[in-house]
């Protein structure tokens, strides 16, 4: 199987190396100092305040953006799942920023709509007294989180629509006629149908999510200070700017023990789903 | 109380329940439902409409809507360079979606129709390099370029875009795989059909469908893919995401321009992206969501 040999190779080899340089003491502007240190670079990412400010950026802006995009997507898919006037048109509308480069997008939200001076998004909130925000300066998080959440909730929006429409219209039928009020059917059977799907959406997302880049690099750069210093950036801060190649490989490593345990759920998760399709032949 | 249109196509038969109070309801939601697809769909239309104005006309407020369009922006681009970017984006993006297609095919056959010994380990093991946070890794990859005398060559985008997505490609087109009737190939087996000829003549044409929307869903992961091109390539194999980069600190000075770029960059995605949405939704959960 080329394929798995290509995959073992290409994954696997950079995962090594940066176990390897992770217990090496290594500074690019520093090129004697070589040596192993044993689990120095461990202590150091680990009573590194700013390490750990990464942490908490990374778990914050993972969880928001994920909750925000999964319970609007969810309102969205539902009024999506009716009958209406250009349904497919709307829907294709609403699918559109999930496909615009995430570079583009960043640079976009950045100037033409949230610059305080020119944005269009100042020159709406004007009149009700919103006007001249410096949102990435002032509100850098929440910038980061509104585009992302702009960016995926049409991901998860997708995926919802698609578990609404594999309902059985019969049983929701039968409900009915039975005289459950629309609530009810939600509730009690909408619901729990769409469980397995809004975990899929939460698994998928966090995956995504938790690995972003491009937006903390184009909206913010990271900060003002550390204020949107997501562990990806933090990583890229610390090997490209400051060259520390031995700390951002513990830095690595540990970021991915900690992605190995998310995604052990995502595997089981993926796997429960994988089961329904029936024994593979 | 519930209406069925007995008319309509099987798929589209879905219960409406129309009460008296669905009947207000009814259109409210539907004009609540384009509220919100005209809100989200707003800035990319802003950046498309943005990109034929003149300077001042971008930065302008209030925001004109009605203007002379002009071209001028897309010509500054050409100018600025964005051709070689252009022409590296796409030949990393249909080079590496070339080299998916063709390892993911024999992969997920493997895993499917003529299933290998523990196929569920394989399978699983693709799906879990997708999880790895690839900055974790960033420097390894690095310094690896650097030794091979890869770093700033598209060729070391190609080789990672072909695995980024290779999970992606195996696990879709598995489950495609898995729709094609077993009664067919035993058939062409009965009637001696050699596995290449099988593969040809029963399984492509049936898998095309399946093949194009992977190829799609790929492609799209390619070009639009940053963190590796910022950080890898720099002048002589630099792809869209790092043109714009040098827009980073356009304030108020190039908006028409930087829109014109980023419409340009956006454009083949989104195209594709309308084109494939019913197999997006299948590509995006890999497989799992029909």
């Amino acid at each position: 199987m080329p394929a798995l040999l290509f995959m073992i190779l290409i994954t696997q080899l950079p995962f090594l190396i940066t176990l390897y340089n992770s217990f090496r003491r290594w500074i690019l502007v520093r090129p004697k100092e070589h040596g192993f240190v044993g689990l120095a670079n461990y202590q150091a990412v680990l009573s590194d305040p700013a390490f750990l400010h990464a942490v908490w950026i990374t778990i914050v802006l993972t969880a928001s953006a994920v909750l925000v995009s999964l319970i609007f997507g969810l309102v969205v898919a539902l009024l999506l799942d009716r009958k209406f006037v250009g349904r497919g048109v709307a829907r294709t509308l609403l699918i559109t920023p999930f496909l615009v480069m995430p570079a583009a997008a960043a640079l976009v939200w950045k100037t033409l709509m949230l610059n305080p001076d020119f944005g269009i998004v100042d020159w709406v909130l004007r009149p009700f007294g919103g006007g001249n925000i410096d949102w990435a300066g002032r509100h850098p998080l929440l910038t980061v989180i509104l585009v992302l959440v702009w960016q995926w909730m049409p991901f998860m929006m997708l995926i919802l629509l698609a578990g609404l429409q594999g309902q059985s219209p019969d049983i929701i039928e039968a409900a009915g006629v039975d005289g459950a009020g629309a609530f009810a059917i939600f509730r009690w059977m909408t619901l729990p149908h769409l469980r397995q799907y809004m975990e899929l959406c939460v698994v998928l997302g966090s995956i995504y999510i938790i690995q972003t880049f491009d937006q903390v690099y184009l909206l913010t750069q990271g900060g003002p200070g550390q204020a949107t210093t997501n562990l990806p950036y933090f990583i890229y801060l610390k090997t490209f700017r400051a060259g520390n190649i031995g700390y951002a490989s513990a830095a690595g490593v540990i970021v991915v023990i900690g992605t190995i345990i998310l995604a052990t759920f995502a595997l089981r998760l993926v796997a429960s789903m994988f089961r329904q399709e029936g024994p593979a032949r | 109380m519930t209406t069925t249109t007995a008319s309509a196509p099987l798929a589209q038969k879905r219960v409406r329940r129309t009460s008296a109070g669905s009947r207000v309801t009814g259109p409210i939601l539907t004009v609540v439902t384009w509220l919100i697809a005209l809100l989200f769909f707003f800035p990319v239309a802003w950046m498309v409409i943005s990109g034929f104005k003149t300077e001042a006309l971008a930065a302008e407020l209030p925001p004109r809507f009605l203007f002379t369009p002009t071209v001028q922006q897309y010509a500054n681009i050409v100018s600025r360079g964005v051709v070689p970017y252009a022409l590296n984006s796409l030949m990393a993006s249909v080079l590496s979606t070339l080299f998916v297609v063709v390892l993911a095919i024999p992969a997920a056959y493997a895993l499917s129709m003529r299933p290998i010994p523990k196929w569920r380990d394989g399978l699983f093991f693709f799906l879990s390099t997708k999880m790895l946070p690839i900055a974790g890794a960033i420097a390894a990859i690095y310094l690896l370029a650097t030794t091979l005398h890869l770093l700033d060559n598209v060729w070391v985008l190609i080789i990672l875009y072909t695995s980024m997505n290779l999970p992606i490609a195996v696990w879709m087109i598995r489950s495609f795989m898995l729709e094609i009737p077993i009664e067919l190939v035993e058939a062409a087996k009965v009637d001696g059909a050699s596995f290449i000829r099988m593969l040809v003549s029963i399984i492509f044409p049936l898998l095309a469908p399946g093949l194009s929307s992977a190829a799609l869903i790929c492609f799209i992961f390619s070009w639009n893919e940053f963190f590796l091109a910022v950080n890898l390539t720099s002048t002589r194999a630099p792809t869209l995401p790092v043109f714009l980069t040098g827009f980073i600190t356009s304030e108020g000075l190039f908006w028409a321009q930087l829109s014109a770029a980023a419409t340009l960059c956006a454009l083949p995605v989104v195209i594709a992206g309308w084109v494939s949405q019913k197999q997006l939704v299948r590509g995006l959960s890999l497989g799992a969501v029909k």
